[in-house]
């Protein structure tokens, strides 16, 4: 009798231990959210801010509204379309080039076997180990000679940029696609190979359908990853008009920062969302792709 | 299960496979002629390190595409170049300047130098004075109207010797008052103004080879003598008018004095970049204080950021959690705006009078930290900024390698009496840092070079005071190197900068080596292979 009285005692304890626990843990969570997000709102906040300095933003702004984004799109010293059409040239057609590069590498990795296969492997995650920003150097005077036979991919040309970053594609992401590749049972492939399908036709028409999860996900890393790249395009692109947006963006602060700060959240914050929802919509699937062994950066 | 690359399976070239034997051929031809074309420019600049590259990379193409053995390489030959050309390379030549002086002052190549030295005149002893007018033609051929200390006028043109016309011979017309002539056929005169301003005037040697007469001043023109000589068996140069003679020191010319000749030349110098690098007391100092910051950064960074992703995942790995699916995207946020972005409005946020946390706690406690000035502060905010960069990130591994320890192994512990502590720090945590430590591994490299966060945040600042080379207190070795090669505010040094990139080059790489060879990573990947 009083056992079973102690154990309800225990329960409801318990019980109550386990609320205070979530009620805790909410609070924690409560604490983190805010650290989080308070940038963002407050680069928001900013961009709303009619007066457009730092030093007299307050997170509600007294009177809101879209001068600063007035200004952005109408200002010539802040080209926003023209930067921001330029990284997204940049991006997509780096991302398509990239992951054609993988998937077609990847698939003879996976599918052939031949002297050096493992050796090429594990040189390539050898390379890549390097980050190739310690060349930026030699990178640098090697476009700049290329550009003195060919001008149209010598520095300051997006062509240079996009076989640069091309350059890199040969990566981590071939061994995440060749897992993915290996997944794929051979008895597809061979009883294609019996009907008399040629390699090239069996890759196309057989494979790549069933690659599509995997296709999105590393596409999407390298578009965020060439997206927000600042360094190369830095050191590379040197005119106003050829900027993307992310050297404009770090350009236009290093001279007026804190005076023209509405105007840079303003800018900051149209050039982010795209990415952020990207994320946010897609996190499951980036997040698969992520603990595979991509590493952001 | 018989391999699909068995010698008997059709096989089509997957390269242009459209195209029959023949035109395929055809269009190898034309491309190795191009590449030859391209190579031949190359070398023709003096560009020999690219065209070597460029033409080794061409032989590789061709072999993969003519050898039949080396079909499965075909389908990466676009990327295999490509990486060779902009990865590779980059890294053979990046050695190879870090054994030369390349840099402000040595960026052309020894002939180079040669030339341009030889082109420095003086004026000898005996050699002659004169003041001069200039004329020129419609078809920009120039000549000159001398007239030495004595009053002597003689005519100079390009490639003839000296002649005294009198006005009448040689087209010459009436002279005016000061003793010049007034008009030269088909030439014109050109007044004071318009001969200072000529650009070609000053360059152009007038009369006969080896008694040139060249306008050193609005003033005066004068018989100069190249000054200096060069022996190319000694590889010296020498000076003409005095006889000293100028030694090739380290690509630079120099006298037993320490005079030095401009320019200097692109040339080996060894290993004096690297002694530099490790020996050089001048060089010491900063570089000490930046490679140990660079260590303390990336693996405070790792602790912290680690550290707090770790403890939300473990907080909030719980199925039924209220609201998780919420919490997780809300708190993923940071990851997802792009790095720059961030940085620059925590930039605006830290600003030392005007962002908002600055002012916030100068309004709660009538003080804020000088976050950009105070080299501790700068390294404290460099932190919390990567922090918040970097825990989504950490969080999300961390969870998903939390879901995937088997629950028995808790369930096991319960019964022997655990506690929570001792079943996260004999369960959970060990089996989390196997599961997670290549990635650990990899994060702490990616900071040790995380060039965008100094560089952005703060450019490395605040600077060392009295440094031989620029460098601030929360610079890193690779943002150290990029002010080296690129900021030129003190003068370039490619060589040495190289020389320092091969050495994180070295660093980076044990630590790579370092993962393989410790943690699971490099079975798993033998395995899959």
């Amino acid at each position: 009798m009083s056992n079973s009285l102690s154990l309800q005692k225990l329960r409801t304890s318990v019980k109550v231990q386990r609320k205070i626990g979530i009620g805790l843990r909410m609070v924690i969570a409560l604490i983190l959210i805010i650290f989080s997000v308070f940038p963002v709102i407050w680069m928001i906040s900013a961009s709303l801010n009619p007066t457009g300095s730092l030093a007299t933003q307050t997170l509600i702004p007294k009177k809101a509204g879209f001068e600063n984004y007035r200004e952005l799109l109408n200002s010539t010293e802040f080209p926003f379309w023209r930067w921001m059409g330029n990284s997204i040239k940049i991006s997509t057609i780096t991302s398509v080039g990239a992951l054609s590069i993988t998937t077609i590498a990847a698939y003879a990795f996976s599918r052939f076997r031949f002297r050096g296969r493992v050796t090429m492997l594990k040189g390539l995650l050898l390379i890549n180990a390097f980050p190739g920003l310690l060349a930026l150097v030699a990178t640098f005077l090697m476009i700049s000679q290329l550009g003195d036979i060919f001008p149209g991919f010598g520095l300051n040309t997006h062509a240079s940029l996009i076989l640069v970053y091309l350059g890199g594609a040969m990566g981590i992401n071939i061994w995440l696609m060749k897992g993915f590749l290996d997944s794929i049972p051979r008895d597809i492939d061979e009883s294609a190979m019996v009907e008399g399908a040629s390699d090239w036709q069996i890759f196309t028409k057989l494979i790549l359908p069933l690659l599509r999860p995997i296709l999105i996900v590393i596409f999407i890393l390298s578009y965020i990853g060439t997206y927000g790249d600042f360094v190369l395009a830095r050191v590379l692109l040197k005119s106003t008009d050829q900027y993307t947006l992310m050297v404009g963006l770090q350009i236009f602060t290093g001279a007026q920062f804190s005076q023209r700060w509405g105007v840079f959240a303003a800018g900051a914050l149209m050039g982010a969302l795209p990415i952020m929802i990207i994320y946010l919509a897609l996190q499951d699937q980036i997040v698969g792709g992520l603990t595979q062994g991509a590493v952001k950066g | 299960m018989p391999s699909l690359a068995g010698q008997d399976s059709p096989k089509k070239n997957i390269l242009l496979s459209f195209l029959p034997e023949l035109e395929r051929f055809v269009l190898l031809i034309a491309l190795d002629a191009a590449v030859g074309w391209f190579v031949y420019k190359l070398a023709s600049l003096g560009y020999y390190p690219f065209a070597v590259a460029i033409l080794l990379l061409a032989i590789v193409v061709n072999i993969v595409l003519l050898v039949r053995k080396a079909y499965p390489l075909r389908w990466m030959i676009v990327g295999l170049v490509l990486m060779g050309l902009f990865v590779i390379y980059p890294i053979i030549f990046t050695v190879w300047v870090s054994f030369t002086n390349y840099g402000e002052g040595h960026l052309v190549t020894h002939e180079q130098a040669i030339t341009q030295i030889l082109k420095i005149k003086y004026l000898p002893e005996s050699g002659k004075a004169y003041s001069w007018t200039a004329y020129k033609s419609p078809q920009g051929d120039y000549a000159l109207w001398l007239v030495d200390t004595q009053g002597n006028g003689y005519l100079a043109k390009v490639g003839q010797p000296l002649n005294q016309p009198q006005p009448g011979e040689s087209g010459l017309g009436e002279l005016d008052a000061n003793g010049i002539p007034v008009t030269i056929e088909g030439y014109k005169k050109l007044n004071a103004i318009q001969a200072a301003t000529d650009k070609n005037l000053t360059e152009i040697l007038f009369g006969e080879a080896g008694k040139t007469i060249q306008i050193r001043s609005p003033k005066e023109a004068a018989e100069l003598l190249p000054l200096y000589t060069y022996d190319p068996v000694r590889d010296v140069m020498i000076d003409l008018e005095v006889g000293t003679v100028y030694q090739n020191i380290r690509g630079t010319f120099s006298s037993p004095s320490g005079v030095t000749l401009k320019p200097g030349f692109i040339a080996t110098i060894n290993f004096n970049n690297f002694r530099d690098f490790f020996a050089s007391s001048a060089l010491r100092g900063p570089l000490l204080e930046v490679t140990a910051w660079n260590f303390g950064f990336a693996f405070f960074s790792l602790l912290l950021n680690f550290g707090l992703g770790l403890a939300i995942a473990v907080l909030f790995n719980d199925k039924s959690f209220p609201l998780k699916k919420l919490i997780r995207s809300l708190l993923l946020i940071p990851y997802t705006v792009p790095a720059l972005i961030t940085i620059l409005i925590w930039r605006g946020m830290l600003n030392s009078d005007l962002g908002v946390i600055s002012r916030a706690m100068d309004s709660l406690f009538g003080w804020s930290p000088p976050w950009f000035t105070d080299a501790w502060w700068a390294r404290i905010a460099i932190l919390l900024v990567n922090l918040w960069l970097s825990y989504p990130y950490f969080m999300l591994i961390c969870s998903g390698a939390l879901q995937s320890i088997n629950e028995d192994y808790y369930g096991a512990a319960q019964v022997d009496g655990a506690s929570r502590w001792q079943q996260f720090r004999y369960i959970t945590l060990p089996l989390l840092l196997i599961a997670v430590g290549p990635l650990l591994v990899a994060s702490f490299t990616f900071n040790f070079n995380n060039f965008n966060l100094i560089y952005i945040f703060n450019a490395g600042g605040p600077p060392i005071a009295g440094t031989p080379t620029p460098a601030g207190h929360t610079d890193i070795l690779i943002s150290y190197v990029y002010n080296l090669a690129f900021s030129g505010s003190r003068g370039f040094n490619y060589g040495f900068a190289s020389a320092i990139t091969i050495v994180i080059f070295f660093i980076v790489g044990a630590i790579t080596l370092f993962q393989f060879r410790y943690t699971r990573m490099w079975e798993e990947v033998s395995k899959n292979v």
